[in-house]
């Protein structure tokens, strides 16, 4: 076991972890949306998790730190917070919320980070930037929504370590970066509709074909 | 609400990849199969066949032991590369920094908007193709678009609809549909 001290209180925690592992577990809430356990190195894309660490000259990111004995942590520092709602505002820059039509249970994740963070869940100061994305791209069994996606890359590597042939991939780059589907057709590559793709999207950008029919007949009958 | 498919491939006709896939072993051939000779072989196939099709990025994948996606997701990075055929017009529309100041944009949706077409696609009849492209190399003249090699400067809304006055007809004397006195 190794002690940590993460915003005045001590932690006891497992080695191995990532700072936003430990704090993770004992309750302590890190704003994250691109850290995946299984991943071999964090994508660290999101820029959401920042901390400050004593003795460092500036935050880090949670996700990249591992525990170790003596390690003092702060989560909500100014210069913690300057970061984090920076990154959140581009993130939401290209993401127009429509609560409305978004299958997320409420508050979704982002909601929550908002929350956390103490912004609104909205670009401002920043403009909203239309991409011109489709609302919906066929996916085969799947629908995915561009303009809710916020390129974690969960997906992507969720389906690289099942799929030998894995059929995901991001397409295209910078703010026209978006998640693709392409199977060559063959038996090695095929999607077997597991839907881990769907389970692992923090934002509900990747949806069932089936579901989104009731979601979407659902809200017809509502409205 | 818009559903849209993968923005690649369609429309292209299957005697196309048939002919596409003859020739393919032979171009494969010059390359080893290792990683690095992925985007060598793409820039080769795209200068054979003018852009890559779905059927070459499977064979591609097949050739180098790759996943379809993975070299799907490394050829749309490079803007280099065409996943349609082009038109028999090739638009390109300049989004260098001074076009883009002087409302590149706008021309952009211009041609989109007339053609119903994104850019990087090819109308249903193969007539016409919207590309964007970063400096020509003429900011004086911006906005620019470059139409068949020819450069076009200061592009206004009311032009894009006289190019394509003169396209017409120009189709129409091809068709037969209008005589011309010369012949
Ligand atoms: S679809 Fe979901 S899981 Fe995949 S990159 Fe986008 S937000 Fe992340
Ligand atoms: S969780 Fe650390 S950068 Fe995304
Ligand atoms: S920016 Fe368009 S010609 Fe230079």
């Amino acid at each position: 076991m190794v002690k940590i001290t993460v915003d005045g209180k001590k932690l006891e925690t497992e080695e191995h972890l990532t700072v936003l592992e430990a704090c993770l577990q004992n309750g302590i809430f890190i704003p994250n949306l691109c850290f995946l356990k299984t991943r071999p190195h964090p994508h660290a894309s999101c820029r959401l998790c920042f901390v400050s660490i004593e003795g460092y000259d500036r935050p880090i990111t949670a996700c990249t730190e591992r525990v170790r004995d003596g390690l003092v942590v702060k989560t909500d520092t100014p210069e913690v917070r300057a970061l984090q709602r920076s990154a959140f505002k581009l993130l939401m820059s290209l993401h127009p919320c429509n609560a409305k039509l978004c299958p997320t249970e409420k508050p979704c994740l982002l909601m929550r980070i908002a929350k956390h963070i103490g912004v609104g869940i909205n670009p401002k100061p920043l403009e909203r930037i239309n991409r011109g994305l489709p609302d919906f791209v066929d996916f085969g069994s799947l629908y995915y929504v561009p303009n809710r996606c916020v390129l974690c890359a969960r997906c992507i590597h969720t389906c690289r370590s099942i799929n030998k042939r894995p059929l995901l991939t991001f397409a295209k780059r910078g703010i026209m970066t978006m998640v693709a589907y392409f199977s060559s057709g063959n038996d090695s590559e095929v999607c077997s509709n597991c839907n881990a793709c769907v389970d692992i999207c923090p934002v509900a950008a990747l949806l069932p074909k089936s579901a989104f029919i009731n979601f979407l007949e659902a809200k017809e009958t509502h409205a | 609400m818009e559903v849209s498919g993968q923005h690649i491939g369609h429309g292209i006709r299957e005697e196309e990849e048939q002919a596409i896939s003859e020739k393919l072993p032979e171009i494969l051939g010059e390359f080893s199969r290792e990683r690095s000779s992925l985007l060598p072989i793409l820039q080769r196939i795209q200068e054979a066949f003018k852009f890559l099709s779905p059927g070459a990025i499977k064979a591609v994948a097949e050739y180098l032991g790759l996943s379809g996606s993975e070299v799907y997701g490394v050829a749309t990075f490079y803007n280099q590369f065409r996943f349609h055929p082009p038109g028999r017009h090739e638009i390109k529309i300049c989004m260098g920094t001074a076009c883009h100041v002087k409302g590149g944009d706008v021309i952009l949706e211009n041609f989109e908007r007339r053609l119903g077409i994104k850019e990087g696609e090819t109308t249903p009849d193969r007539e016409y193709s919207i590309e964007r492209v970063a400096c020509v190399g003429c900011c004086a003249l911006a906005p620019v678009a470059v139409v068949d090699d020819k450069v076009i400067g200061y592009m206004q809304p009311s032009k894009v609809e006289g190019l394509f006055l003169q396209f017409e007809i120009q189709r129409k004397i091809r068709e037969g549909q209008i005589k011309t006195e010369a012949s």
